[in-house]
């Protein structure tokens, strides 16, 4: 964790941060522009506070020359906090009402976009596993930051987080025991392999790349909450045209499509764990 | 009230509190009527996993609707919303909300710091902003930037609660508008009207 602002003392105005994004686009084609500003601006001053700069003037000048630092930023700005079973409820009804469903096709795609470290991906995986479609499922995780993606291909996790794991896995019906899934090794929690060898692991930028795939079940939680609703009417575009008719897409628990453009296009399967359907081409 | 207070400046109110300011919030919320003027915008230090519970139990004394907002809902007046368990409640615009689940401020989240430094932010010399009871120093840094863009912030008086670490906090950081105890807070708000 990050030493948090001591006092709010950094002003910052919406011209450097537009002077930042279009910095950052320009020289590394990542497209900040339209993340949610109350919070980007919080990560900015983060930021400057972290590695003691002193205005946005100074934090552009050194993206600019060091792509290191860049990688870095990147990790700082976003927000990566995430966790095995993340609203166990959500699992719960993925194993009642969503498996059956796809189990009665032959096989199924599944896209996790924005994974961050990749707990959502051994999630399904578990589930599908205990529920025997495991190797019917081809997956893809996805996320903006390669360090995240590294992570989540070595399926690695800090061993402080067991607890917390171990208490999600057991609010959703579980068939087995979370410890048959992983081993303990220096401090950390090493999940078997097997959950994570058939998922393809890349980089795709939700604001600025395109659909790649089509998918059955689509999960996009708790990454657009941080983008202003521009970006989300784009991702909702992009999301739709990955999606087959009849696939399913999952959002965070407070995420809403109420105000997205193309609300009409989906069909609310379940309002409280934010399971929607496409219904329209 | 002052001379210069001009009560149409304000287009929200905002309200921090920990937990145990619980039954001053209900008490608030059961004299503020239906049609109040202003969007209600509470952070209360909450319980991280409870996730149900509190909403239901605010409801029964308010007569404005109380909800959780979800991500970019809309901010309304003569409605109560309450961030909710472990995501910081931030207003973006003058107009809606955003959610963030980026890490504990003051060891909180929702945390009374971030909510109020986005009202200020988004809404500079238009925000209301109280501050009541709780033994962490959450809210201090939030009061004082919106008296810095011009808002309003009142102060529940230190020596009348049982928590006034929160209170004290405040005043410590950066003067403020007004300092009372609860029933005169009942009575400021009632007057917003
Ligand atoms: C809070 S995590 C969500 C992880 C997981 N989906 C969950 O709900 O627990 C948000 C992730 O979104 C990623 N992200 C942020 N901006 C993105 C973008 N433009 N395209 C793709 N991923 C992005 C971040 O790198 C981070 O890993």
């Amino acid at each position: 964790m990050f030493n948090l602002p001591s006092e709010y003392d950094i002003e910052i105005e919406l011209d450097d941060l537009n002077k930042l994004t279009d910095a950052v686009l320009t020289k590394y084609g990542y497209d900040f522009g339209n993340y949610a500003m109350s919070s980007f601006k919080r990560r900015i001053i983060m930021v400057l506070k972290k590695h003691g700069i002193k205005t946005v003037e100074l934090l552009i000048q050194k993206i600019l020359h060091d792509s290191q630092f860049f990688e870095q930023f990147i990790l700082d700005i976003t927000v990566n906090t995430t966790e095995l079973f993340r609203d166990p409820s959500f699992f719960r009804y993925l194993r009642e009402k969503i498996i059956p469903v796809l189990n009665t096709r032959p096989e199924f795609n599944i896209w996790h976009a924005a994974c961050s470290s990749g707990e959502e991906v051994i999630s399904m995986s578990i589930l599908l596993h205990e529920e025997g479609l495991l190797s019917r499922a081809k997956v893809y995780a996805t996320d903006i930051n390669h360090a995240v993606l590294k992570r989540a291909a070595e399926a690695r996790y800090p061993l402080r987080n067991l607890e917390l794991f171990k208490q999600n896995y057991e609010l959703t019906m579980p068939k087995g025991k979370l410890e048959d899934y992983y081993i303990v090794k220096d401090n950390e929690i090493y999940f078997d392999p097997a959950l994570v060898s058939h998922v393809k692991f890349k980089h795709h930028d939700l604001a600025v790349d395109h659909h790649f795939f089509k998918f059955d079940f689509i999960f996009c939680r708790n990454v657009l909450i941080y983008f202003n609703q521009d970006l989300q009417n784009r991702v909702f575009e992009l999301l739709h045209n990955s999606l087959f008719l009849g696939g399913f897409l999952a959002l965070g628990a407070k995420e809403s499509m109420v105000w997205c453009r193309i609300s009409d296009k989906f069909e609310v399967v379940n309002e409280i764990e934010k399971v929607y359907k496409k219904i329209k081409l | 009230m002052s001379g210069s207070f001009n009560k149409e400046q304000y287009h929200v109110l905002v309200i921090g509190g920990s937990a145990g300011s619980f039954p001053s919030v209900s008490r608030i919320l059961e004299h503020l009527p239906n049609d109040y003027r202003l969007p209600v915008v509470m952070c209360l230090h909450r319980l991280r996993d409870k996730r149900e519970g509190f909403k239901e139990a605010l409801e029964i004394k308010s007569k404005m609707p109380v909800c959780e907002p979800n991500d970019k809902d809309l901010i309304l007046p003569a409605h109560v919303y309450i961030a909710p368990a472990n995501y910081h409640l931030l207003i973006e615009t003058p107009h809606f909300f955003a959610l963030a689940t980026t890490e504990l401020v003051q060891y909180s989240r929702p945390s009374i710091d971030v909510l109020f430094e986005s009202a200020a932010d988004a809404l500079k010399s238009n925000v209301l902003a109280v501050l009541l009871s709780g033994a962490n120093r959450d809210g201090a840094l939030g009061m004082k930037r919106i008296h810095v863009k011009g808002g309003y912030t009142v102060v529940q008086d230190p020596a009348t609660c049982s928590m006034n670490t929160m209170p004290q906090a405040a005043l410590d950081l950066t003067p403020v508008d007004r300092i009372l105890d609860l029933d005169r807070i009942i009575e400021f708000l009632i007057d917003l009207h």
